[in-house]
């Protein structure tokens, strides 16, 4: 692809792609240390982990006025326009992506340590792969690889799948013992958040495809998270 | 949503337009120069259709050959056909005088008469002979005017120099004085391009009225423009018709990387 | 670094002041040379416009006017006017009875006056006969000797011999001049008489008329023929070799030394065609000849320059060709079209070589009424005065380049006038 003639522009968009970089990498380190917090039961980290999250709100923020000035002052056109579009999306999606491990490790402290390891593994699998996906699309974002993208987006089944496994072996664990319905229940919701991420991915692929291509991905987005019948329909209404 | 809205917008337009203008396999020359090659493309009635591309692409050479304002150059000569109504306008039977009263044509500059506003306007259709009476005359000056949005302005000083107006109105008068033959297309040749943005976009809005009775063809350098008031683009390289579609899609999703570099301000 | 260049700068200031300076001169320069010649003409002209008077008692006696004692106007009309006021000279100096003496007093007066009298007195058909046998007094031209005397050209201190008049005269004149029966008075005559061997006599108006006649051939034939060939040349004739040379050989004819039209027009005009020599119509002819050039090739430039939007305009709301030239191309040109045909008129005004061929240089002391009236032109008029030996012709010569400069500069403001008004308004 040539450069713009004008080279303000291409810096300006150039930024606007180091700062979507940038904040994802952030995101990113947020969820790995939610998990590390998780599994070490590290109160210092967890705080530190919730404190993170304040950059990246403030880093989407200044996404969003260099998207606005950028329309304003260069009216861009075509793919230009598709990437300031998708660019002020996916930080909406990095966003909640840190929001999510916020929460997770939120939940670090009400559990304070009550949970066994081995329940903790089946999500700290699940978060490896969320930090995969999440590496990936951000690289495949970098590079407008529609290819890796897809990829993304096909995987994001396999992160459903662990998360109904994980959602089963809680349940189980709940109905052994009341007492452990406390902590499972926050570890439930923690596996509800990793999912989630991986949901946030899958929307940054779509916009990555959208960025690139001119239009929406053809065929249904791949779920395979069969927890709840009305979370599949509400997904099937939403992505048409 | 709003894309299905634009569709169905399409739709409804799509039902009932017919092809005012098609050009077939047109090729122009300047002496030994080829200006166009192969050109072929359908002008859609009631719709205004933009011409872009670079300078020396091509897109006023097309527009002027739609009213034969080439002729006036001794060494242009056309090959190929372009039929208005279906009828090949460069056909040996086609009066040029006519054919200029059905398709008008707006300029760059502004370019009235040093005459009166009212003269200006009258002008064409006394020399076509569509004027009997003085009050034949004053009635298609306060229509056209009208028309062209510029009645209220100037309707105490018809005996003014039209050369007195300002910028925006002067241009607004040549369309009046365009529409005052009674034409079926206007072509418009970067109308707006001497304009500041007020006079610009009172001229855009005059334009998405004008659609309604006329089939406008507009070349323009202002891509932004183009996007604004035509409902086609035709994307012009090297004498060539890149492409040509829906001016949503276009400025959107534009199909042809020429297309794409051009629009988004990469073409070197 | 600053120093090295605001040092530098304050040079380029004093170039440019010097520049400035070296125009101011050469205006300074052309201008004084144009003053100092038209204050030496105007000074040398102002005599022309002045004329003496010498007061006369003369008797109509009946025995010189009417010797048949008819009462018939056609025969008083040839009678010796002259001599009655040779009578009243004689009469006013009683003491000059000799022969010589007498001789040197007629020459007081202008040899016209008694012409001059009888055609005042006998102007109207029915005239009134009664002044026959009274007598009156009244005003007749001094000659040029006198007036010359009056004006200061003849020198009492010059030598009898070398004067042209002597002692005698200058005591006469002296004696008027105490008696009042001596003035000047502003010489309408020059503005009404044509040309005249005698000084007194001889007036612009010929000329004048002629140079008029000349000019409204000119402007009449150069014009339209000037036009219409620009038009065609602009716009119609088609763009290369032909249409290049004929443009070429219209900027040599407007090149070509006066004189050579004037060849052609006596080769043309007089032998072939036969036409009467010395006339208007052939100078007229021959003028627009050389005119001709300069407003085809002005009226080429004023249309080339009406912008082709004008035109666009024109054509793109379907005017045809001849409208769009006729209603809006021409209109816009005919400022510049109309400044160039002036310029050449008065390029033309101006123009004797040519003239010279076809016998417009000569002693023409009619009047002339219409184009075909031998009759000479205002440049033509100068030359023949400056050639003239009389003192008294030199003066006509310097009033007749005023009044010539006076019709130049009346038709430049004309251009300049035409330019205002028809100001390129798109």
């Amino acid at each position: 692809m040539q450069e713009h003639i004008v080279s303000a522009f291409e810096c300006e968009l150039n930024s606007l792609k180091n700062k979507i970089l940038k904040m994802g990498g952030m995101a990113e380190s947020q969820l790995r240390m939610a998990i590390q917090a998780l599994k070490t039961n590290d109160f210092e980290l967890a705080k530190k982990t919730i404190t993170a999250d304040a950059e990246l709100d403030k880093l989407e923020l200044e996404i969003e006025e260099l998207a606005i000035l950028i329309i304003a002052k260069r009216q861009p056109m075509a793919l230009d326009l598709r990437r300031v579009i998708v660019t002020i999306r996916i930080s909406g999606d990095i966003e909640r992506i840190g929001d999510l491990a916020k929460n997770l490790a939120k939940r670090v402290i009400a559990i304070s340590g009550r949970a066994p390891q081995y329940l903790i593994s089946g999500l700290d699998a699940m978060s490896d792969l969320a930090q995969q996906l999440l590496k990936d699309i951000l690289n495949a974002y970098a590079h407008d690889n529609v290819q890796q993208a897809l990829q993304v987006w096909r995987r994001d089944a396999e992160l459903d799948r662990l998360y109904n496994s994980v959602f089963g072996e809680l349940l189980i664990y709940m109905m052994v013992d009341k007492h452990n319905i406390s902590f499972s229940t926050h570890l439930l919701f923690g596996a509800k958040n990793i999912e989630r991420i991986g949901d946030h991915a899958t929307n940054i692929a779509e916009n990555i495809h959208y960025m690139v291509e001119g239009e929406l991905i053809s065929g249904e987005r791949p779920k395979s998270d069969m927890t709840s019948i009305s979370n599949y329909k509400f997904d099937e209404n939403t992505d048409k | 949503m709003i894309n299905t809205l634009l569709e169905e917008n399409h739709m409804q337009e799509n039902s009932i337009l017919r092809a005012k203008y098609a050009a077939k396999n047109l090729d122009v020359y300047y002496a030994d120069k080829q200006a166009l090659f192969g050109i072929n493309l359908d002008i859609m009635e009631n719709q205004v259709t933009s011409l872009i591309g670079p300078s020396g692409c091509g897109k006023s050479t097309l527009l002027r050959c739609l009213n034969r304002m080439n002729d006036v150059i001794d060494i242009c000569s056309v090959k190929g056909s372009i039929r208005l109504d279906g009828q090949d306008i460069y056909d040996d039977g086609i009066d040029v005088v006519e054919l200029r009263a059905r398709v008008g044509m707006v300029f760059q500059k502004p370019n009235p008469f040093p005459k009166s506003i009212y003269d200006n306007v009258a002008y064409g259709p006394k020399i076509h002979g569509m004027i009997d009476q003085k009050s034949d005359a004053d009635e298609i000056v306060e229509t056209s005017l009208k028309k062209a949005g510029l009645w209220q302005e100037v309707k105490d000083r018809l005996a003014a120099p039209g050369t007195g107006l300002s910028g925006g109105q002067q241009q607004r008068l040549c369309i009046a004085r365009a529409i005052a033959v009674n034409p079926e297309v206007i072509l418009m040749d970067e109308p707006c391009s001497a304009l500041d943005p007020i006079a610009t976009a009172i001229i855009e809005q005059l334009i998405d009225e004008l659609k309604q009775k006329f089939t406008i063809v507009i070349v323009t350098h202002s891509m932004q423009q183009a996007a604004r008031v035509s409902q086609k683009t035709a994307f012009f390289h090297l004498g060539s018709l890149v492409e040509f579609g829906d001016t949503d899609q276009i400025f959107t999703n534009p199909q042809n990387q020429q297309t794409q570099d051009y629009i988004t301000g990469r073409y070197g | 670094m600053i120093d090295k260049m605001s040092r530098h700068t304050k040079k380029r200031y004093q170039a440019e002041r010097r520049f400035k300076i070296y125009g101011l001169l050469a205006i300074m320069f052309a201008l004084g040379f144009l003053g100092l010649m038209l204050s030496t003409i105007a000074l040398r002209a102002i005599p022309a416009f002045t004329q003496t008077y010498i007061q006369l008692t003369v008797e109509f006696s009946a025995k010189i006017l009417d010797v048949d004692n008819k009462r018939d106007v056609k025969q008083i009309a040839r009678a010796d006017f002259q001599k009655i006021i040779r009578e009243a000279l004689y009469a006013e100096f009683p003491a000059a009875n000799k022969r010589q003496d007498k001789k040197h007093l007629k020459k007081l007066v202008s040899s016209e006056a008694g012409y001059h009298l009888s055609r005042d007195l006998l102007a109207a058909e029915t005239t009134d006969l009664n002044f026959i046998g009274t007598s009156a007094a009244i005003w007749v031209k001094s000659s040029d000797d006198v007036d010359s005397f009056i004006k200061d050209f003849i020198s009492r201190e010059v030598d009898e011999i070398n004067r042209r008049l002597n002692d005698q005269q200058i005591g006469w004149i002296d004696s008027l001049i105490a008696d009042g029966k001596l003035e000047t008075r502003f010489n309408w005559d020059f503005f009404k008489f044509a040309d005249s061997r005698s000084p007194e006599d001889a007036g612009i108006r010929g000329a004048v008329m002629g140079s008029l006649f000349t000019l409204a051939i000119t402007l009449m034939l150069s014009f339209p023929l000037g036009v219409f060939a620009a038009i065609y040349l602009e716009e119609y004739a088609k763009p290369g070799r032909i249409t290049d040379f004929i443009g070429v050989n219209i900027n040599n004819l407007a090149a070509i030394p006066s004189i050579v039209f004037g060849l052609l027009g006596l080769a043309l005009f007089l032998n072939i065609f036969g036409m009467s020599r010395s006339s208007p119509l052939v100078g007229g002819l021959v003028l627009s000849l050389m005119t001709l050039p300069t407003v085809i090739i002005t009226t080429r430039a004023a249309l080339k320059s009406v912008p082709p939007s004008i035109r666009e305009a024109a054509l793109g709301i379907g005017a045809s060709k001849m409208q769009t030239i006729l209603h809006h191309v021409l209109p816009l040109a005919m400022p510049g079209a109309l400044t160039g045909a002036i310029i050449g008129m008065a390029r033309a005004l101006g123009e004797t070589a040519p003239l010279l061929m076809i016998g417009m240089v000569a002693f023409i002391a009619d009047i002339p009424t219409n184009i075909n009236d031998p009759a000479t032109v205002l440049p033509v008029q100068i030359y023949i005065w400056a050639d003239s030996p009389e003192r008294a012709f030199e003066s006509k010569m310097s009033a007749a380049i005023l009044v010539l400069l006076f019709f130049l500069i009346v038709m430049n403001g004309l251009a300049v006038l035409l330019r205002r008004k028809y100001e390129r308004r798109w």
